[in-house]
């Protein structure tokens, strides 16, 4: 079974100069095929994680360890670690100008899969996943995200997710700014690829609206750079109905 | 902005701005169409670096093609035989040359003071794309002339396709007539160690369109300086450039685009990359909209992207407005670093590093590439991007 194992993780960002610790010991294992979601309030290192385990360079591990199946992800680079099945779905997906999403996904596709993917079927394998998640398929023409709607940027996360076929998956507050039409058909889509390829997933959200349509196996709550509290998916009903307080009030 | 001022110089020293600028209350020349204009070399005051004009050049390097003698003798050209065209060489006196502007500084009054024969490159009705070809300039210091003429009511493509050594001061004239689409092409593919000053000079007639094109990656220093005169009602300008920059080498362009005429129209888009140590490049864009241009829509926009450290790139725009009666007028300017950003998001998916930035970087020049209507010539230009890129990676 393949596991994504996450120890004692530790991460900084530097700000004017200054090192600002944001996750403080943090311990995650996730096996294939489970759903686990993290949920806290703003600022409590959600994204820290995300974009961490993703390797984006803003983020200094300063200790702890993330492995894949035993291997060091942190050793790996941003391009190594999706190759090797991480895939980060990105709560502001950047816009690229003069590259076709077209373009984007088939290069993305050959470099995943170590070939190119056969002409014959490659175009309408893109144009399902596309109408899936009932984006126009003429948007294959257009720039990476330009002039996308907040909406129409989530959905093309979800495409590729369905598209390069992960084993992993962070989806970083995927349900923000989603109205409720775009917010099922973007967990449609990963209950789909979830079905489908049984990938591991870490769903990272503030507010429980999303676990309605996509069940998680267990609940993390993140509080100050450290799980708080772990459970199942009460823990989200629970969080439902008396929101973050409790944690973030100082105990007498 | 620069709102024009009446200058009103009254002596033919201060005209051709010959009066040095610390020489009492002289006004400088503000209104980009009262510049002043010869053909003749000494009209001009000497080339010194504080001069607007060539402030941001290194004139050191270019002195002799600035004020030395230069051979203007005919130079070898190829080009296919292609119906309804014509090239041939024409004589200085021939009444056809000025026709569509004269030189407004003293490299390219040098040029137009040498040249011996010009270079007349003409289309008729709506003939195949035409590519002429200068690839044995040589390395002695020259001067060219050429004329591009699209009868009224054509439609064309001709494609200056410039490679080799060079040491050239030239002056190119283009004249779109009477409801005419004219595409053309500039692609400066020298080598190395090429100079090159040009000024292209375009005037546009009724209802004409002329779509200029300059593609600048090869040689020391490439200073494309086009302008177009939007003589003719109707008239439409679209102005594109694509240039990249490695390490020591300067490219420049300098636009200007004269709104002379009702309900004319341009737009400028110049993209550029800079890449290694001493990458400069220059842009200057000058947009005039006159008295009687009502009804000018224009926008004209300048991008840089600096790939690495120790490059520069100066990118002023200039919009000076005489008319209120306009529909539209905008300029943009941005140059930035490569971003981060999107070389993470695409890593992310998995590519490559070096394949993720090849994407951006062409990406971002692409634009311009793709406006040229000869697919033959875009992949061609695509693989030297890609080849500027990988070398000097």
């Amino acid at each position: 079974m393949t596991t994504l194992k996450i120890t004692d993780l530790q991460v900084s960002i530097e700000a004017d100069g200054v090192k600002k610790p944001i996750l403080k010991g943090v311990d995650l294992t996730i096996n294939q095929g489970e759903i686990h979601a993290v949920m806290g309030p703003n600022g409590s290192g959600k994204s820290t994680l995300a974009y961490t385990i993703a390797g984006h360079p803003r983020y200094h591990v300063d200790g702890g360890t993330i492995e894949l199946d035993g291997e060091d992800v942190l050793a790996m680079s941003v391009d190594e670690r999706a190759r090797a099945g991480l895939f980060l779905a990105m709560q502001y997906p950047v816009e690229i100008p003069g590259v076709t999403v077209a373009n984007f996904l088939r290069t993305a596709k050959t470099a995943i899969d170590g070939e190119a993917p056969a002409i014959r079927t490659w175009g309408p394998t893109l144009k399902k996943a596309m109408t899936d998640l009932k984006m126009d398929p003429a948007f294959a023409a257009r720039n990476v995200n330009e002039g996308f709607s907040g909406g129409e940027k989530k959905r093309h996360e979800i495409v590729q997710l369905e598209l390069l076929k992960p084993r992993f998956a962070v989806l970083d507050e995927t349900d923000s700014g989603l109205d409720v039409d775009a917010l099922k058909i973007v967990s449609e889509g990963v209950n789909r690829a979830h079905a489908d390829t049984g990938l591991g997933i870490l769903l990272i959200t503030h507010y429980t609206r999303i676990l309605r349509y996509i069940k998680p196996d267990f609940v993390h709550v993140f509080v100050d750079g450290k799980i708080a509290e772990e459970g199942g998916p009460e823990l989200a009903e629970r969080l439902e109905s008396e929101g973050y307080d409790r944690y973030l009030t100082p105990t007498a | 902005m620069a709102v024009g001022t009446e200058a009103a110089p009254d002596t033919t020293a201060q005209r051709l701005g010959i009066v040095a600028h610390s020489d009492g209350p002289f006004v400088p020349v503000q209104t980009r169409s009262e510049r002043p204009k010869s053909t003749l070399h000494d009209d001009f005051a000497a080339v010194e670096a504080w001069q607007t004009e060539w402030k941001l050049t290194p004139i050191d390097r270019i002195r002799d093609l600035i004020d030395g003698p230069l051979d203007g003798s005919p130079y070898p050209i190829q080009y296919p035989d292609v119906a309804h065209t014509t090239v041939e060489w024409i004589d200085r006196t021939d009444a056809r040359i000025g026709s569509a502007g004269i030189p407004e500084e003293r490299a390219a009054a040098n040029g137009w003071s040498s040249f011996e024969k010009a270079l007349r490159i003409a289309i008729e009705g709506e003939p195949e794309s035409l590519t002429v070809t200068r690839a044995a300039m040589g390395s002695a210091a020259r001067a060219a002339h050429v004329l591009v003429e699209a009868a009224p009511q054509s439609k064309g493509l001709v494609i200056l396709d410039s490679r080799g050594s060079a040491a050239l001061t030239e002056n190119v004239e283009i004249v779109v007539g009477e409801g005419a689409h004219l595409t053309v092409v500039s692609l400066q593919e020298w080598d190395d160690d090429a100079r090159h000053l040009a000024s292209h000079f375009a005037s546009i007639g009724k209802d004409g369109k002329l779509t200029h094109i300059v593609v600048s990656l090869g040689g020391s220093i490439v200073r494309v300086n086009p302008s177009a005169h939007l003589a003719g009602e109707g008239s439409d300008a679209e102005l594109l450039g694509v240039y990249f920059a490695d390490a020591g080498q300067h490219l420049e362009q300098r636009v200007y685009v004269h709104h002379d005429a009702p309900h004319t129209r341009s737009r400028v888009t110049y993209k550029g990359a800079l890449n290694g140590e001493g990458a400069r490049t220059v842009w200057v864009g000058d947009v005039l909209i006159g008295p009687r241009a009502v009804g000018t829509d224009t926008y004209e926009q300048n991008r840089n992207l600096v790939l690495s450290e120790g490059t520069r790139a100066d990118s002023i725009p200039n919009l000076e407005i005489q008319t209120g009666d306009i529909v539209g007028a905008g300029h943009a300017s941005a140059t930035g670093r490569f971003d981060d950003e999107h070389l993470f998001y695409l890593q992310s998916r998995g590519i490559p590093e070096a394949e993720a930035r090849r994407l951006v970087v062409l990406g971002f020049l692409i634009e311009v590439v793709q406006r040229i209507p000869e697919p033959v010539l875009q992949a061609r230009l695509v693989s030297a991007l890609v080849a500027e890129l990988e070398g000097a990676a």
